[in-house]
């Protein structure tokens, strides 16, 4: 009997105890007590500066006169103080052009696309060595670069799951309120319908040579690359 | 847009080079840019302080005025710069946004002058940067309070009568604003007057008056003069009743008068009474009467009615509830956790007071409102509008901005699709106002389209193509197969537009078509398992059944006009030979179904 109100007590008082815990918590959370020391982890930002390289050899690499890199560079240092850019601005400066769809997974392939020593970052001569390939560059340059875009892996060959996924992301930029409706395998036929043009020996991946071949082949596609020579 | 996308576009339409394979149809034209290709360096002169800029600062926001053509208005040929008679101080702040791209809203200044500066360059306050955002809410909303506190009083003074207005109107304004007339001012005392009578009478009817003479025990006053204080009821009641039917006569908009707070008072100070009235002299009953007498003391509020002091006390309360609100909110948990304690701290010993929780819950009332309330509070509030406002608000305010640079961005390319179809020219675009920057965008979309051969389209649009293509799902099944392959057309290399006429003029040969969409369902039927019961036929057969029935041509036309759904949901070759009209009345079915469609067919 005696031992039974003992027990009893005991387990009043480990409720006891639980609940003024609690209770310090509860206080600690609105902000009334301190208990222990916040790190400072919000305040540390690493601090990342990179300074491109003098404008002359930006100049004698790529395909722009001195004024068009610098105002490339000033709009580029505007957004980017920094002088680099993440994956993750990245995605974030290029999903503001398709507000109607997701733009993510695109962004992440045109990021590795550009950042072309796989460093995880975009610099300012990363940045400018891409336009000038895209504006100005030769046709064989331009379809270099497209290529290297589809090559996921960077294998030397495009397969069909590579650019099933380049397809899927594109369309994925389309959004869901499209005219047709987007049906689910409109990405896979899509791919058939490329590799039909592309894939010459019927391999199932397409090279580099069968690549530029075909795109050569194809007036549209001749016609369309010359459309983006005046963006800058 | 945000800040500095304009400086990002020309590496996203140089990105679309990747598309270009892809592409399934040709790309539209690129639009021509007629500027200048180098950047040059503007001057701006404002009220004599002169500002120096890049061009391209200044066209990151086309939708402003210094972003748009609108500032050659104030372009000065002689001294070659643009001149505005404005603020230097706050033009400052407005150029920082150009350049860095977050508005900051400079504390020293008047609200409503920077409000007039955005107003005149043509920012929107909304894109006020979080960190000045909640400053300048917080201002604007006390600078909005004044402004109709102030509103409020000019209103409520001696404004003249329109001359012919009714009684009822010159009633009610004298209800209002009572010093206008001598006898709304005497109205006004009275009804104080007997407010105050009132309030008393029911405080000491409660105070021990000296018992009569034969009794020991002390009597309230009001059982003693029991008759006096009734009378003195009575005549208030009456009064308050009186007035309250008065203003109820003389309101413009009755429902709105019984639903504002002041009316609802009345109500509750006078229903006591009558429900006294009326019920019974019963000991049961009486217990509940007696407790709806208490809610006699609501007549105190309609003193708010004589002094403005209590209204503004009224308003500080309720623009504060929600702090309030949290106030009650952490005081109860509080009370729950120690009254919890208590409880069972003091559970195992003999005669302890805390029988329950919930008897518990008074003893830390006290203790907590003599001890520790006020500190508490005042803690509580700091930290809650710190929390408050860090958490919810910004999340809600850039939510708000997201969704609504979205919905800019998106109405505007459809926008665009829409009058490029109206003009039916694909070749020139319309030059509607619309900056360099949007032409780029959108063409930048359009080229995206036409890699995909997929449109935009916005949500109405959308939800009214499932439909259709959801009821050509249905009806493909009953389709025979012949017709399924003469309606088959070579969809995806087809103009879509081509393809829904081509429909319409089959089906008005009333050889049966179905609609492009529904054309791919059947592609998609054989792949899946379909599931349709075989009913869906027979139930199809059943309409057409009802429809020969209806017999006539012009009844069928009018059965064809009634189904709102498109033509591909009448059914097969038992149809007679239709007559000429219906092709037009198609179309016009047609129209009232997407109106979207009909414009997109005649501009082929």
């Amino acid at each position: 009997m005696e031992r039974e109100a003992q027990g009893e007590n005991s387990l009043h008082t480990i409720a006891i105890i639980l609940l003024c815990c609690g209770a310090v918590k509860m206080l600690h959370l609105l902000g009334v007590i301190t208990v222990e020391d916040k790190a400072d982890d919000d305040l540390e930002m690493t601090m990342v500066c990179h300074r491109p390289e003098g404008l002359d050899q930006l100049e004698a690499q790529t395909n722009f006169s001195k004024r068009e890199l610098q105002v490339l560079y000033r709009g580029f240092k505007n957004e980017c103080p920094s002088g680099i850019v993440n994956e993750e601005t990245f995605k974030q400066i290029y999903s503001q052009f398709f507000p109607h769809g997701d733009a993510s997974t695109y962004a992440h392939y045109l990021f590795n696309a550009f950042d072309a020593g796989h460093t995880g970052s975009i610099k300012f001569e990363d940045f400018v060595t891409a336009l000038s390939i895209l504006l100005r560059g030769s046709v064989t340059e331009k379809l270099q670069w497209t290529f290297n875009l589809y090559d996921i892996n960077r294998d030397g060959y495009i397969n069909k799951e590579e650019m099933t996924d380049i397809v899927r992301a594109i369309y994925d930029m389309m959004g869901k309120y499209t005219y047709p409706v987007l049906k689910t395998d409109a990405p896979k036929q899509h791919v058939d319908a490329f590799f039909q043009k592309m894939d010459k020996n019927r391999d199932g991946v397409v090279t580099l040579d069968e690549f530029i071949l075909s795109c050569q082949e194809d007036e549209n596609i001749m016609r369309s690359l010359q459309l983006f020579e005046n963006v800058i | 847009m945000a800040a500095g996308v304009a400086t990002w576009l020309p590496f996203a339409r140089a990105a679309a080079v990747g598309w270009l394979p892809l592409a399934k149809k040709t790309m539209p034209k690129p639009p021509v840019d007629n500027t200048s290709r180098s950047d040059e360096i503007l001057y701006v002169n404002v009220s004599g302080v002169r500002f120096q800029t890049w061009k391209n600062t200044l066209d990151r926001y086309p939708d402003t005025l210094l972003g748009s053509s609108e500032k050659e208005f104030f372009y000065n040929e002689d001294t070659q710069e643009y001149f505005f008679d404005r603020d230097p101080e706050m033009f400052r702040h407005i150029l920082n946004f150009y350049r860095t791209g977050k508005l900051h809203y400079p504390r020293h200044e008047c609200i409503q002058a920077f409000d007039e500066e955005l107003a005149f360059y043509g920012i929107v306050p909304e894109i006020i940067g979080d960190c000045c955002m909640e400053e300048y809410r917080d201002r604007k909303k006390e600078n909005q309070e004044r402004l109709a506190e102030d509103t409020e009083a000019n209103e409520a003074s001696d404004a003249p009568l329109p001359p012919h207005s009714t009684s009822r109107e010159r009633l009610w304004r004298a209800f209002e604003n009572p010093h206008t007339s001598t006898m709304a001012l005497v109205f006004y005392y009275v009804t104080g007057f007997f407010i105050a009578v009132s309030v008393i009478a029911n405080v000491v009817e409660t105070v021990p008056c000296r018992p009569p003479k034969g009794s020991v025990k002390d009597l309230p006053c009001g059982e003693k003069y029991q008759l006096a204080f009734f009378c003195m009821d009575t005549a208030c009641v009456l009064i308050f009743t009186f007035e309250y039917l008065m203003r109820l006569f003389a309101a413009p908009s009755r429902c709105k008068f019984m639903r504002s707070v002041m009316s609802v008072i009345d109500v509750v100070a006078i229903m006591p009474y009558y429900i006294g009235l009326v019920m019974p002299e019963n000991e049961d009953v009486s217990g509940a009467f007696v407790t709806l007498r208490v809610f006699r003391v609501f007549r105190i509020f309609k003193f708010s009615r004589h002094s403005q002091g209590l209204r503004i006390l009224g308003y500080t309360l309720k623009s504060c509830a929600s702090e309030l609100g949290f106030l009650l909110f952490s005081l109860t948990m509080a009370i729950i956790i120690f009254a919890t304690v208590m409880f069972y701290a003091e559970k195992g010993t003999k005669g302890s007071t805390f029988t329950s929780i919930p008897a518990s819950f008074w003893y830390t009332i006290v203790t907590m409102t003599t001890l520790g309330l006020v500190k508490l509070d005042s803690v509580l509030q700091k930290h809650w509008s710190q929390v408050y406002h860090q958490n919810f608000i910004r999340l809600k305010v850039r939510l708000a901005r997201i969704r609504m640079a979205k919905k800019g961005t998106t109405n505007a390319f459809l926008q665009y699709k829409e009058d490029r179809d109206r003009d039916s020219d694909s070749t020139a675009l319309c030059v509607k106002n619309r900056s360099a920057f949007e032409h780029q965008h959108h063409h930048l979309l359009h080229c995206l389209e036409k890699t995909t051969n997929h449109e935009f389209t916005d949500e109405m649009n959308y939800s009214e193509l499932c439909m259709t293509e959801s009821v050509g799902f249905r009806t493909s099944r009953s389709t025979s197969l012949s017709s399924q392959q003469g309606a088959q057309n070579n969809s995806t290399g087809c103009c879509p537009r081509r393809a829904r006429r081509r429909a319409a003029m089959r089906l008005a040969n009333s050889t049966v078509s179905v609609s492009r969409g529904s054309v791919q369902e059947l592609d998609t039927l054989h792949i899946k398992t379909t599931s349709i019961p075989p009913q869906t036929r027979s139930s199809l057969n059943a309409q057409a059944d009802d429809l020969k029935l209806n017999c006539g041509e012009q009844d069928f036309t009018a059965a064809i006009i009634s189904i709102p759904t498109p033509p591909a949901n009448t059914p097969d070759e038992s149809l007679p030979p239709s007559p000429a009209p219906i092709p037009g009345i198609l179309r016009n079915t047609r129209a009232t179904a997407y109106t979207h469609d009909t414009v997109k067919i005649s501009s082929l």
